[in-house]
């Protein structure tokens, strides 16, 4: 029972560092702030216990004081605030070309595939050093992937993608927790982060794969029969998906949304949600149709055709961005 | 509950208690110190009960595999113990007890401003009681007290509406007593009793009594939600059925954020009135105490989505509802200040209930530094859904709050049952309480950092010391809390009569006799003194024996 027992968790990403910084930071606030309180306490209780015939002292109280012991915190406070507001934004954007990895959770497993094809149950092998995007979404209910060891959460929901990123920095094997409570197995549904050295990590990838998901998604794209309208040029009756992922995409009731995954899913799913102005609505959803793994290997498949030199022909549906006011609407709208 | 067996007199006057026997007297009360006592029973009933499920929780957790009871058991248990300790103990202990007792008698009136709608309050707190052990008789609920979307309603096969509709029952219970204070303490003072000669346990009892007006209809709504769409599947917060569950979270935390606020303000405030008796002063700076409570409901109801930092909303969002939650924090550390400065040049005293209070004070400063950790985002990411909640929202709510109710009723018991409690074995079971409590959740912290996450039946070997500990703490904790159960008991048949202000307490409430009679106070009091007037109690020519009786 005593062979292993830590009091600080592995450190084995760029953001546990900070994180471990802040919360040293505010251990020491908070530690002063207690000595401060409980000395007080203990101070005043025994040098001010009852002694007979010294009555108590009547203070109505000071406002110079009260105001001090407002503003003080409320500055200490905003320090933290503002510390852990950067630490936040840091992990919640995932740095440009990351590798993607796409998760799929359900009761009680969590299924990974990396863009290259790899897939993987309850066990993720990563790199060192490479910051890796995890975009993930449930089969069924919310799920939570957590890796103490990178100080890193994030909820997975059904019907949407949520996104998260690391950067592990120590090989080793680390925890994979579902961290939002999920019914029967939920303390089951645990799993490792494998983080190899470079070399090692080529090799494992060069293990038995179908192909990169994109390649899968395309497959899938041809046998639904989606590029009969989504053709790559101007002709089809549905937009051209060329060089559409990343954009800002103007849609029929006026709004501007920018063409991330998660309006990609939304356009399989629900495509009457979000049609893209000019086209009629006539593509039938697919809810139903196609599992998440599919979705993601098709979303995969879009992403890959917006990189440079794959696009051959000028996409119709992509619009210019008008002003700036639109662009942070176009942000907003990305983020649910 | 005869209190016949009067050893040290011979005729005992007439009061409460005495003036009518009888179950029918009891049940058909409108007296709201007998609905006080009503609830005290049936409170003390569902803590045992939630105890119960917390001390199961804590043996199963001895062993990191699940060895002592079926994962689906342990998941009802942790659900169970949630939902009675807070919608059955939490939520009605010091208001529906504490506060039913003393509101009137703090002010000076006769009663509450509606007696029936009190002992209706009651009923439906009892109905929704029986529903709530109704629905974990015949099977209970696994979703965690959160009830969290699409798992509640499209996928759990448990009793998700029986124990809904409890908690809708319930509510109400303390929707109608938060009315019934406002409406008291607005209309029903003393001739002289101003807003800010008011003692400070009824300014926390108003700011509580607003958040359960204005937050309770939110729940009971969204309770409504969940039923519709788990029965008609009307597409509200599951994705597949076109809704949202983000949606549900938002709605569940605007009540239930502020609920925690239901739990400790009225806690403060008794703490607060213990203070100043013991320490003999009045309270520093009184109306920084008295407004803090106020900023501390409107602010509590702008914090909710600090919940939700991980759950999928925008960084933005997760932005301004961090900085709000620092707001929040600076009229708590307010009243930890003021009550700190109250001690100094004090006469203090070393009772029981300052003991409690004192320990209040500890329990309350860890659980509320420990919530700037969670208000922190960087840290957050890491610790929310772990130990780390777990181990703060105990110290908030159980340090906290159930140390302030325990203070109350060693405080005010004479008052209550007119008898004294033994002395020393209070201050033993304070000290236990306090050791207990840290012992079980202080290693929760640790877990939580290390990234233990909650609601785990099983868990990996190397959290098994920590959790030892916490359980070793935990069997402490439970001696500290039967231990007043009996000595309260026993004091009420063996305790020696309680003279009517036997610790020389300022506040209306102790000049009337002990136990009250029906209606309080012989005669309308009239107020010409300040809150916490100690400098006149303690005057040398005030200096006679308290009522010889």
């Amino acid at each position: 029972m005593f062979d292993n027992f830590p009091l600080w968790p592995d450190r084995a990403s760029t953001a546990a560092g900070n994180v471990d910084a802040l919360f040293i930071f505010l251990l020491i606030v908070s530690g002063m702030m207690t000595l401060l309180i409980f000395s007080a306490v203990v101070y005043f209780a025994a040098r001010y216990r009852r002694r007979d015939g010294i009555p108590a002292e009547q203070i109505e109280g000071s406002t110079p004081l009260e105001l001090t012991w407002s503003i003080i915190p409320l500055f200490v406070f905003m320090v933290i605030f503002v510390w852990g507001a950067v630490v936040y934004f840091k992990g919640r954007t995932p740095p440009r070309d990351s590798t993607e990895v796409y998760v799929v959770a359900k009761q009680w497993m969590w299924k990974l595939e990396h863009a290259e094809g790899q897939r993987e149950i309850n066990e993720l092998h990563v790199p060192v050093g490479r910051d890796v995007k995890l975009i993930m979404t449930s089969q069924d209910v919310i799920h939570s992937f957590y890796v103490p060891a990178f100080r890193m959460k994030q909820d997975v929901l059904p019907g949407r993608y949520t996104v998260a990123w690391f950067r592990a920095t120590k090989p080793g094997t680390y925890h994979l927790f579902c961290a939002e409570y999920c019914g029967t197995q939920h303390s089951g549904m645990i799993g490792s982060i494998v983080v190899l050295e470079p070399a090692q990590y080529e090799a494992w990838m060069s293990g038995g794969t179908t192909g990169p998901l994109s390649a899968t998604g395309e497959k899938i794209f041809a046998e639904l029969g989606c590029s009969t309208c989504h053709r790559s040029d101007a002709q089809g009756r549905g937009p051209n998906l060329q060089g559409v992922f990343g954009k800002p995409v103007q849609l029929e009731d006026g709004r501007i949304v920018t063409a991330d995954e998660n309006y990609i899913r939304d356009c399989i799913l629900d495509p009457g949600a979000k049609r893209v102005k000019g086209f009629q609505p006539i593509m039938p959803t697919f809810q139903g149709l196609v599992s998440e793994e599919q979705v993601n290997a098709l979303v995969a498949y879009v992403k890959s055709l917006a990189k440079p030199g794959e696009s051959g022909v000028k996409p119709a549906v992509a619009v210019p961005v008008k002003s700036a006011a639109n662009q942070t609407a176009a942000k907003g709208s990305q983020v649910q | 509950m005869s209190m016949a067996s009067a050893n040290a007199q011979p005729v005992e006057r007439e009061n409460y208690l005495n003036k009518h026997y009888g179950v029918g007297s009891w049940l058909f009360t409108t007296d709201h110190k007998r609905i006080a006592l009503l609830y005290l029973i049936s409170i003390t009933l569902f803590f045992f009960i939630g105890g119960f499920f917390a001390l199961l929780i804590r043996l199963e957790l001895l062993t990191p595999a699940g060895d002592l009871v079926q994962a689906d058991t342990y998941n009802k248990l942790f659900t169970m113990h949630g939902m009675v300790m807070i919608f059955f103990f939490l939520i009605p202990s010091i208001p529906a007890v504490l506060g039913n007792f003393l509101v009137p008698m703090m002010i000076g009136a006769k009663d509450l401003a509606f007696p029936r709608i009190n002992l209706l309050s009651w009923y439906l707190y009892i109905i929704g009681g029986m529903m709530m052990l109704h629905c974990m008789l015949t099977g209970g609920v696994d979703t965690g007290w959160t009830f969290y979307t699409p798992f509640s309603t499209a996928f759990t096969n448990t009793k998700i509406i029986e124990a809904g509709l409890a908690i809708f029952v319930a509510g109400f219970s303390s929707i109608l007593t938060g009315l019934n204070f406002v409406v008291t303490i607005h209309r029903m003072r003393a001739p002289g009793m101003t807003w800010s000669r008011l003692p400070l346990f009824i300014w926390a009892h108003y700011a509580t009594s607003i958040i359960q007006i204005l937050g309770t209809p939110v729940v009971a709504i969204t309770i409504v939600l969940v039923a519709a769409e788990r029965t008609l599947h009307l597409g509200i917060f599951d994705p597949k059925l076109g809704g949202d569950p983000l949606l549900f979270q938002h709605l569940f935390w605007f009540y239930s954020h502020p609920a925690v606020y239901i739990m400790i303000l009225p806690s403060m405030g008794v703490v607060t009135e213990i203070i100043a008796c013991f320490s003999r002063k009045r309270i520093f700076g009184y109306s920084f105490v008295a407004f803090s409570s106020i900023a501390i409901a409107v602010f509590g109801f702008l914090v909710w989505a600090h919940h939700m930092f991980v759950a999928g909303i925008s960084v933005y969002a997760a932005l301004v509802f961090s900085m709000l939650s620092y707001a929040v924090a600076v009229p708590s550390a307010v009243k930890v200040f003021n009550w700190t400065a109250t001690l100094y040049k004090g006469s203090i005293h070393y009772d029981a209930p300052m003991l409690y209070a004192f320990g209040f004070l500890g329990l309350f400063t860890m659980g509320g530094l420990t919530g700037l950790f969670l208000a922190c985002l960087g840290i957050d990411v890491h610790v929310t859904d772990t130990y780390f909640v777990v181990a703060h929202f105990h110290y908030i709510m159980v340090g906290g709050a159930l140390m302030g109710y325990l203070g109350g009723m060693h405080f005010w018991w004479p008052k209550i049952s007119g008898r004294l409690y033994p002395e020393g074995w209070a201050r033993l079971a304070a000290l236990i309480v306090f050791i207990g409590f840290n012992l079980t959740f202080f290693p929760q912290f640790i877990l939580g950092y290390l990234g233990m996450p909650r609601r785990y039946y099983q868990y990996p070997p190397e959290f098994q010391v920590l959790n030892v500990l916490s359980t070793a703490g935990a069997t402490v904790l439970g001696v500290g809390y039967l231990l007043p159960m009996i000595y309260f008991l026993w004091s009420m048949r063996y305790g020696k009569p309680a003279p009517d202000n036997p610790w020389n307490a300022a506040g209306l409430e102790w000049q009337t006799q002990s136990p009250p009679t029906t209606y309080n106070f012989e005669k309308e009091p009239i107020v010409t003194w300040e809150a916490y007037n100690y400098e006149e109690l303690d005057a040398p020519h005030k200096e006679e024996v308290p009522v010889a009786r």
